[in-house]
């Protein structure tokens, strides 16, 4: 969706760009923003730290393996099982906390933003091309019919790029696919970030000079671009999916107006439910037609918490990955695993290798490894805009903190569900409506309250 | 006032429950769930609370101050009673969870003991008060202003920040003796837990006298302290063993040489 609009020079730049971006990067996000694809089977063994108790380990695994058929009656199976239980539920917590570090971090660098830099909480009279009716007039009724409007046209919008992208995919248009991505992801880590440095500048009163941004701006946006759509560390790549998203919901938050916002919100949240879980969903769709062909989601739009933990496997597997033995010792090594693939298997991607090896792993009953849980960029993106919402609007830290915790709760309970259904699951819907609920009521209800008790300085 | 007063203000008020929080409960993930959780239940049990005393306060007259203030006194004492009941519904709910799980792996062993979770628990409803009661002040004390230009205390900020962090000890206190009140079916235990929030909040209906306020509160608090020390298994030899270092138990625990 190139469109090249003529820009007037007294127009600003952003819109013409936006439109094109927003298009891009929102609806790839969405494609892949409930693709919250559920980790292996976490059976490991307990770390031990004792070297010598790892040959344990090997009869564990079969026992493991055979626990589904009906022998599994002896007590070293119910041992194992005893473990397995516990392991599942510190694995399925460690999982919930590795989510929780991100969206608390992509919340956190929205929320800063919102509260220091003034720009992204100006009222400004541009509007996104999706949302066309403005929110101007006076009567509270028309103000409601504006919203729903403009809501109707996104989420439109949305489905009809959903499902264009989905067609690309069933007919295995990659090359359009990647040019896609990589053409949004550009224009979010230099031209975003670009406007973003200049408005934090802007705010603490920096003069700095256009060769000292030029440089800072182009190792930025090359290591993202290359961490994003290549190789690169774990920990980077996360960083930049987080900071790409916290720029989305940033501009998110400034150009739609107040209450479509909202309305927006709660429709996501459905299409988020209808998309993903009923059969002719899009997204679905993309999931089920991405798992038949093996392969993985696009590395732009998913983030993914993977440590890969190879435990000493015995037998053929070995075969696959030589470097197992190392990276059993200890799970801080995660990275290592994932290394010595690509030296052996060269140009394939990291997560294709991951994700081959695996399902080949899985059909062989001995895999080990974790590959952690994904969430996709969209609902990073929606959580921001939730709580930077809350910040905006109103001087109140209360309901910031509020939504804060309600989507955190909202998303362990999201979790939960992964690890009883085992399917991707939509990540916006619980989260976002205890976030709406929460969100309303602490305004509405807890801050005259709480105002009430801080002026008499009441303790409850 | 600005970056001293933020910043003094901030760590008095969260200091301690910030520690509490670093060196125990941020390594294991199962804790900082919980610690969500209660947070959480804490949360909707203020805002019961709130909803309760706005419908009260719509329905009255809005001129009578006299009336406000009363009103706003009922909606503390609600307040203190529904965050106990909420209390109360968390341990339920993990006395629950704790068995389903139970019964499915057929072992006595739990990755997180009952005690535990009454310490996380504690902390989780400390921390959301903690926050929810000072977040907007210290916000405040940052920014340009005086403090009690119109003839309020001058200690505004400070006892504020003092009486968050009494707060945020006694929730944890409290989680302590309440879960083990109900784990031994002590209700006098949970009584007086009830009676002492209560009082602690009725406390502060002295305000701004904080001495009067203030005092007893932090007077509660070691009390408190120290039934909780005692519900959780301390003791004097504990103490004593733990002080000098010399508590075998704890040092096998974490690998550590003596």
């Amino acid at each position: 969706m190139a469109e090249a609009e003529a820009v007037r020079p007294d127009q600003d730049p952003l819109i013409a760009l936006e439109t094109m971006n927003v298009s891009d990067s929102e609806d790839d996000c969405y494609n892949e923003r409930t693709a919250l694809v559920p980790a292996e089977n976490p059976t490991l063994p307990p770390y031990s730290p004792d070297p010598d108790k790892r040959h344990e380990t090997p009869n564990r695994h079969r026992g493991v393996s055979r626990r589904a058929g009906p022998d599994s009656t002896s007590s070293l199976d119910g041992e194992q099982e005893v473990d397995d239980e516990e392991l599942t539920l510190k694995y399925g917590a460690k999982h919930v906390i590795m989510l929780f570090i991100p969206v608390t971090l992509c919340m956190v660098v929205v929320v800063a933003t919102i509260k220091s830099v003034s720009f992204y909480t100006e009222k400004t009279n541009q509007q996104l091309i999706y949302t066309p009716f403005s929110e101007n007039t006076s009567s509270v009724g028309r103000r409601l019919l504006n919203s729903v409007l403009n809501t109707i046209i996104m989420i439109s919008v949305i489905i009809v790029m959903t499902i264009f992208l989905v067609v690309l995919y069933k007919y295995r248009c990659y090359k359009f696919i990647h040019g896609w991505l990589i053409l949004s992801s550009l224009m979010l880590l230099f031209w975003f970030s670009f406007m973003y440095l200049g408005e934090v500048f802007k705010t603490y009163n920096l003069a700095v000079d256009y060769p000292t941004v030029a440089l800072v701006i182009w190792n930025f946006g090359a290591v993202g671009m290359v961490c994003i759509h290549w190789k690169g560390p774990l920990a980077l790549q996360q960083a930049y999916l987080i900071l790409v998203s916290a720029l989305m919901a940033l501009v998110f938050i400034k150009y739609l107006p107040e209450w479509s916002a909202w309305v927006i919100l709660g429709a996501i949240s459905v299409y988020d439910l209808v998309a993903v879980l009923s059969p002719k969903g899009p997204l679905r769709m993309l999931v089920e037609t991405a798992q038949e062909r093996n392969e993985p989601i696009f590395p732009a739009l998913i983030y993914s918490s993977a440590m890969m933990w190879t435990v000493g496997m015995a037998g053929p597997a070995d075969a696959l990955r030589p470097d197992t033995e190392e990276g059993a010792e200890q799970s801080a090594r995660e990275a290592e695993p994932e290394r010595a693939e690509q030296r052996a298997r060269g140009a394939e991607t990291e997560r294709a290798e991951r994700e081959r090896a695996s399902s080949r792993a899985v059909t062989e009953e001995e895999l080990e490894e974790d590959r952690g849980v994904k969430l996709g960029l969209g609902d990073f993106i929606f959580y921001s805009v939730l709580v930077g919402k809350a910040a905006a609007t109103g001087g109140d830290w209360n309901t910031t903190l509020a939504c804060f915790v309600a989507i955190l709760i909202g998303l362990c309970l999201t979790l939960v569900l992964l690890a009883i259904f085992k399917k991707a699951l939509p990540a916006l819907p619980i989260s976002i409506t205890f976030g709406l609920v929460f969100y309303f009521s602490t305004d509405f209800l807890v801050r005259p309250f709480m105002d009430n008790l801080a002026n008499n300085q009441f303790y409850i | 006032m600005t970056a001293a007063v933020f910043f003094g203000c901030t760590f008095i008020a969260f200091g301690p429950a910030i520690a509490l929080f670093v060196f125990t409960v941020s390594r294991e993930p199962l804790r900082v769930i919980f610690l969500i959780a209660g947070a959480f239940f804490w949360l909707v049990s203020l805002l019961l609370s709130s909803l309760v005393w706005f419908i009260s306060v719509q329905i009255s007259d809005k001129s009578s101050l006299s009336q406000q203030k009363s009103l706003l006194i009922f909606g503390v004492v609600l307040s203190v009673l529904l965050q106990e009941t909420f209390r109360f519904a968390y341990y339920k709910l993990l006395k629950k969870a704790n068995e389903g799980l139970l019964t499915l792996s057929q072992e006595e062993t739990m990755p997180i003991s009952i005690k535990q979770l009454a310490y996380v628990s504690g902390l989780g409803f400390g921390f959301m008060s903690g926050a929810f009661s000072v977040v907007n002040i210290l916000a405040d004390s940052a920014g340009p202003g005086t403090v009690g230009i119109h003839g309020d205390s001058q200690h505004y900020f400070l006892s504020s920040a003092f009486m968050t962090m009494a707060i945020i000890l006694l929730h944890l206190f409290w989680g302590v003796v309440f879960f083990d009140g109900c784990e031994k079916q002590r209700w006098w235990a949970v009584a007086a837990v009830i009676a002492s929030h209560l009082t602690v909040s009725c406390l502060t209906f002295q305000n701004p006298q904080y001495v009067a306020s203030l005092v007893p509160t932090y007077v509660i608090m070691f009390l408190m302290g120290v039934w909780a020390f005692y519900c959780a298994g301390g003791s004097l030899r504990n103490l004593k063993l733990c002080l000098t270092c010399t508590d075998k138990d704890f040092l096998l625990a974490n690998h550590r040489a003596r």
